[in-house]
């Protein structure tokens, strides 16, 4: 024993023992985020039972989903007022749904007095638009408050005129969000076109002609949409279906406000399963609702897709000159050095910071300058003088532009000089030996550096928190309106998103699955970019190790 | 050149010489030239553009540290001059006017550009009567009273309209009666009023007055709005209290909210009254405010009332305002003391939005203050004798003077920031109504009259606090696991440890603040101790493990190669964890009565945050861990392999080569990662946002949140007013942070390239 500890086994043990802990959490992180995102969306068996209050003793039947279990200390609830027995108890929350009836949709149900439990055939998850979920059983449907349909008929009836009422749904939204929405962006237009020439104290007639004549021509447009959209929220609202929940209540729902309706107690395998990738892909493609803490997040994709697009467009030209000028134009000395540790430790900065200094020199600064000599029109409403999404691309382009030149600068000094040199020998100009020789040669670590620069940027929250995110972005950067591309608006981001409904949301237990599965997005997409860095960067080791040799 | 010539008829060179090649290569050189120029220009002002945010963060920052400064803009002869003495100035809200109010009771607006008078109205005194006293009400109200010498008093406001004919702002002054134009009776035996207070309020109205036959006499009046015919009543109410004819109480102060009175008698010393009751007025206290034979000058408030300023006749300044002592009564304490004018105090001019006042002597200086930075901004001479009256515009961008020759003298004042000191960011202030100097940051309030308190050392702090609890954390995980991957692991399990361990460095801080604080923070709550029994059991449970693995029979042991302890041990860690948490509620029935969380605050008085440092510390140092990791690793493998043979060749164990060769080989580049994973454990922003309550507290202990600069910026800096101090101040914050990090990483790169020579040269 003693002779074990001196030979220092046992410390070396103990370092081993270290990386496999740093293994075990890296691996366990990742695991619980995919686990709990990708569960998310498997259709979870409705139970019915019968609960004795934990706190009044009084027996009721109760229906839900269980999402979560936990093993408590009696002593603590019963510090709560709680009525238990014995010293650990284990308690299942509950999602009990149906919000307009009992306030809650989540609730911690005790184990122990759960009695009778079952999972009814004919139990009915209504997932609707508003107030969160609904299970009960299905009793009836109705067009135009007459029951049309009763009894065992009624879950088919349900189903096509859910289908007829989806298809209404579709028409509206476009409506709305497409064709109303350009009207609106254009009548803004002519807004801002009228204000411009009392600026400039132009009062030409034919111009003022032609902007009553164009908004007259808006308003006709509107008129028309408008008789067309009630026309249709008409047939939308035309069925109704009622439910009979936990407590025997019969309620009246409506099929226009309802999104999917499932029995998921007896989906098959297979049912499930496409039921799984249907609600992904509802969950990639869809808009939230519900204050984001439903349906899908596909604006926050979109925005976040749309920042790295905007800022691996500016970050790349500038980062690849700036390498290449400190390792091929300028002198190499004391000056040099100085500024790649700069360059270096600037990437070591705090994001915050970064943040700190776009909002108040481009936002603040730059962007109020801009509405001053370009945008008159729209003042006192700023344009670029606010947060928006040109804004927070500069501000993480400044941000990873140091990956870039890192990365770019260690890939050319990898090019051995004999490569070079010959292309100068041979009578190219240095232009032309960087332009088609040392560059080529140096893409893959740009690549590289871009990739790593994408990875960064697309996981950093802080500094976007000033420049230009919001919670809940009324329309996409890209749309179809000209200029097409919106470089002034706020945009949703898939880390602010997770932030602010995990956090700052009012029904964070509905919220929690749903950031779960945007994090596992988010770091599906940021471990793949890194791999890919990480592949390239071998790959091209590789490449000029052979060259060297 | 040499060439061309000697040799001119060869085909090749004249084919060179063709015009059409030489357009080509000059266009070729141009091109080159024109590519070395874009680049050196777009390299640096790249390399610009980056050193930008450093000058445009001292930028913002720097009118923080610009001092406070004075200029005469105006001097002219007293305005209407003949029409009595000065009792009161003000201006209005853009300082283009002024008004005084005279002994003779004369209301005169005058320019304040050239003094030229705009109106001169008298008041609608009665005949016979004289005016014998004068009081203002809270300077925002723009109120103040006359008190005549028949026991009744007349209420004015002045009032100003701005309308905008032809797209210019024209200013139009306007006196009102708030309380009607016939004086009101404040004593019924009709005595002349010697002193006067009053506020005057939405409902409420309180008159104090000091009368000639020794009594203070209180009036409360209450407006009532019918909701028939909304018609006005007034409900009065009143008290008195008999005084000695040598008290002598003069400069009588009546709280904004009607509640206190202060006054001060003729041995100096200070009247602390209790006026809630209206009827039955009382004295709290009556306190020395100043030295014996010194003598109270002026007596003012501060804005929103709660503090009083004391002038003496030595130039001395006091601030006073009540806290609340052992036996629960508001006592008045003093403060601060200002003590930058030599002659005795003139008059006090209160800023109407902030904690900064001027002070006027009879020398003709003013000196311009900050309560709660205890700041003395700036001692000018003004006028060349004894200044009456001083007043500070409403914006406090001006301040009116009229010295006791007639002059009246208006200043325009530039003072941004009076707020900010050293002392008032990272001392001990006290603050209005706290018991005693605090460090605070509290930087906004609903209310106008709130105090900020700018002081960054519990921000601070609370980033040291959580970049200590995840260096507790992160150091020996990530230093240990780099030793043994970088010396001890074979090759080809290193080949997979190294990525996957720094893939966790490229996982958003987002992901990881948000498990903290929504999955982590309350699994350590259910689980406390799980979670510290882990930290035991880890290491035991290896060191058992480690001692059965050296007594098993070799040839089990002989089938696993050298290197892969780490792979052996990650189900004895994994058992152990599973151990802790199998333990931990069992511990907590034997040991904390069931409840480790009821038990640390009940018996130990400990509070618990659920999101609280030991949360942060372990989320953050997973996220510090890959940064030190990597660096530590790079620094240990890259030690010359030489020296660890030329170790184990003289018979040294590996450990010992380790210890005495490697570790000390390669610590400059351990202290450089550790500075590394510092300058990021200290910027890290969203994890602490997420996983603590983010207040600002001092407290040192592991169950209780805090508040990062860099969380603090997050959170308060979309909400602050462009170019307000609040601000400038968090944009400081940002530079600190900016430098802090800059100069650590800076340290550790200088570290680190020296040892990189160092590598070479062995």
């Amino acid at each position: 024993m003693k002779n074990w500890w001196k030979s220092g086994d046992p410390w070396i043990w103990l370092t081993a023992s270290s990386v496999s802990v740093s293994l075990i959490v890296v691996v366990g992180l990742i695991s619980l985020i995919a686990w709990r995102g990708l569960g998310h969306f498997w259709p979870a068996s409705v139970m019915q039972a019968t609960y004795t209050d934990e706190r009044d003793g009084k027996s009721s039947t109760i229906i839900g989903e269980i999402r979560d279990d936990e093993n408590v200390s009696a002593v603590r609830l019963r510090d709560s007022g709680v009525k238990v027995e014995g010293e650990r108890v284990t308690r299942y929350l509950m999602k009990i749904g149906n919000r307009e009836l009992f306030n809650l949709d989540f609730r911690w149900v005790l184990a122990q007095n759960l009695k009778e439990i079952q999972y009814p055939e004919k139990m009915t998850v209504i997932e609707r638009r508003e107030w969160g979920n609904f299970y009960g059983y299905v009793v009836s449907v109705k067009e135009n408050d007459k029951v049309v349909s009763e009894g065992d008929a009624a879950w088919g009836e349900l189903q096509t005129r859910l289908q007829r009422a989806l298809k209404i749904f579709d028409e509206i939204r476009h409506l709305e969000k497409n064709e109303i929405g350009t009207i609106n962006y254009g009548l803004e237009q002519l807004r801002l076109r009228k204000r411009h020439l009392e600026l400039n104290h132009d009062t030409d007639p034919a111009k003022q002609a032609a902007l009553v004549s164009e908004k007259t021509q808006y308003e006709a447009q509107y008129e028309q949409l408008r008789q067309q959209l009630s026309k249709l929220y008409e047939q939308i609202n035309r069925d109704s279906f009622t439910m009979k929940v936990s407590d025997d209540r019969v309620v009246d729902l409506k099929i226009a406000k309802v999104v999917s309706v499932y029995r998921p107690n007896v989906l098959s395998s297979f049912e499930k399963i496409s039921f799984y990738f249907h609600k992904a892909w509802t969950f990639v493609s869809d808009e939230p609702r519900e204050a984001n803490t439903e349906g899908g997040i596909f604006p926050a994709i979109f925005g976040t897709v749309m920042l790295v697009f905007i800022m691996s467009f500016i970050v790349t030209p500038f980062g690849v000159i700036a390498a290449v000028y400190l390792r091929e134009y300028a002198k190499q000395g004391f000056l040099t050095r100085v500024i790649r540790i700069a360059v270096n430790n600037l990437a070591g900065v705090p994001a915050i910071v970064y943040g700190v200094f776009g909002l108040g020199f481009f936002v603040y600064f730059l962007g109020s300058n801009i509405d001053q000599l370009f945008y008159p029109e729209a003042l006192p409403a700023p344009t670029f003088g606010t947060p928006g999404i040109l804004w927070s691309a500069l501000t993480l382009a400044i941000l990873t532009v140091p990956v870039v030149i890192v990365s770019t600068e260690e890939g050319l000094s990898r090019i051995p000089s004999s490569i070079r040199e010959g292309s100068l020998a041979l009578g190219a100009t240095k232009a032309e030996t960087l332009w088609r020789t040392v560059l080529p040669m140096a893409s893959p670590a740009m690549m590289t550096g871009l990739i790593l620069a994408i990875a960064r940027a697309a996981g950093e929250v802080a500094p976007l928190m000033l420049v230009g995110v919001v919670k809940l972005a009324p329309s996409l950067v890209l749309d179809g309106n000209a200029p097409f591309l919106h470089l002034e608006r706020k945009f949703m981001h898939l880390g602010f998103h997770i932030y602010d409904v995990g956090f700052q949301s009012p029904n964070v237990e509905a919220a929690r699955p749903l950031v779960y599965a945007t994090s596992f997005l988010l770091v599906a997409v940021i471990v793949l970019l890194n791999l890919a860095a990480i592949g390239i960067r071998n790959h091209l080791r590789e490449k000029y190790k052979a060259l060297e040799n | 050149m040499n060439i061309q010539k000697s040799d001119h008829n060869s085909p090749v060179l004249s084919a060179l010489n063709d015009p059409a090649i030489v357009r080509y290569r000059h266009w070729r050189m141009l091109k080159d030239k024109i590519t070395r120029h874009a680049m050196t220009v777009g390299g640096i002002s790249v390399i610009f553009a980056i050193l930008l945010i450093f000058f445009y963060l001292l930028y913002v920052v720097f009118p923080l540290l610009v001092p406070a400064s004075m200029q005469q803009s105006g001097q002219f002869v007293m305005p209407a001059g003949d029409a009595g003495k000065t009792l009161h100035i003000a201006t209005e809200e853009k300082s283009q006017i002024a008004v005084r109010f005279t002994d003779q009771g004369r209301t005169i607006f005058f320019k304040t550009k050239d003094g030229s008078v705009i109106a001169n109205h008298p008041l609608p005194l009665p005949t016979g009567v004289k005016i014998t006293s004068f009081a203002s009400s809270d300077a925002s109200s723009r109120v103040v009273a006359f008190g005549l010498s028949d026991g009744k008093v007349l209420v004015v406001r002045h009032s100003y309209e701005i309308t905008y004919p032809k797209d210019e702002a024209v200013i139009t002054p306007r006196l009102e009666y708030p309380l009607g134009e016939t004086p009101i009776v404040i004593d019924e035996k009709g005595n002349a009023v010697l002193q006067l207070a009053l506020q005057i309020g939405e409902k409420a109205n309180t008159l104090i007055a000091v009368t000639a036959d020794h009594r203070l006499v209180i009036a409360g009046l209450i407006k009532q709005v019918s909701f028939i015919d909304e018609s006005v009543t007034t409900e009065k109410t009143g008290g008195e209290l008999a005084l000695d004819p040598k008290d002598e109480l003069s400069h009588l102060l009546l709280d904004k909210e009607q509640q206190t009175l202060y006054a001060v008698d003729s041995t100096g010393q200070l009247w602390h009254l209790d006026v809630a009751d209206k009827t039955k007025p009382h004295v709290i206290e009556k306190l020395p405010v100043v030295e014996k034979g010194n003598k109270v000058t002026s007596l003012v408030f501060l804005a929103s009332d709660i503090s009083l300023l004391v002038g003496d006749n030595q130039g001395r300044i006091t601030q006073w305002f009540p806290v609340r002592n052992k036996n629960n009564l508001m006592l008045l304490s003093k403060v601060r003391e200002f003590h930058d004018q030599t002659a005795p105090i003139t008059a006090i001019a209160v800023e109407e939005r902030r904690k900064g006042f001027a002070a006027a002597d009879n020398t003709g200086t003013v000196g311009i203050y900050h309560a709660t930075a205890q700041r003395t901004l700036l001692v000018e001479s003004v006028a060349k004798s004894s200044i009456a009256q001083l007043t500070m515009s409403p914006r406090a961008d001006h301040m009116l003077a009229e010295d006791d020759k007639g002059q009246v003298h208006v200043m325009e004042v530039k003072n941004r920031h009076p707020e900010v000191s050293w002392a008032s960011l990272w001392g001990k202030v006290w603050y209005e109504s706290y018991p005693e100097p605090a460090y605070i940051w509290q930087s906004s309030s609903a209310s106008n009259d709130f105090e900020p308190k700018f002081s960054l050392t519990p921000l601070a702090f609370g980033t040291f606090k959580a970049a200590f609890y995840a260096m507790l954390i992160a150091v020996p995980l990530s230093i240990l696991g780099a030793v043994y991957t970088a010396y001890f692991m074979s090759s080809r399990m290193r080949r997979i440890v190294k990525p996957s361990i720094e893939v966790m460095e490229a996982l958003p801080t987002v992901i990881l603040g948000f498990l903290a604080g929504l999955w982590l923070a309350p699994v350590v709550e259910l689980n406390l101790p799980g979670v510290f029994m882990l930290f035991l059991f880890m290491p035991l449970g290896t060191l058992t493990f480690a001692y059965v693995w050296k007594n098993l029979p070799e040839s089990i042991t002989y089938r696993v190669p050298e290197g892969w302890q780490a792979a052996l041990l990650i189900p004895c860690i994994l058992f152990c964890a599973w151990l802790a948490f199998f333990l931990s509620p069992h511990i907590e029935g034997w040991f904390f009565g069931g409840d480790m969380r009821h038990w640390l605050t009940h018996e130990l008085g400990i509070g618990f945050d659920q999101r609280n440092a030991l949360v942060v510390g372990i989320a953050m140092g997973l996220a510090v861990i890959p940064n030190i990791f990597s660096i530590a690793e790079d620094a240990i493998f890259s030690v010359p392999k030489h020296l660890t043979v030329g170790s184990l060749a003289l018979g040294a164990t590996p450990w010992q080569t380790m210890i005495r060769v490697v570790l000390l080989t390669a610590s400059p580049g351990i202290f450089s990662a550790l500075m590394i994973g510092m300058g990021r454990a200290v910027g890290e922003t969203m994890i602490v946002l997420m996983a603590t309550g983010n207040t600002p507290v001092l407290d040192f202990s592991i169950f209780q949140g805090l508040r990062t600069l860099s969380a603090n910026i997050a959170v308060e800096m979309p909400e602050s007013e462009l170019h307000s101090t609040h601000y400038r101040v968090l944009f400081l914050a940002g530079f600190v942070l900016f430098m802090f990090t800059f100069f650590f990483n800076t340290l550790a790169e200088i570290i680190r390239q020296r040892l990189r020579r160092k590598y070479s040269s062995l």
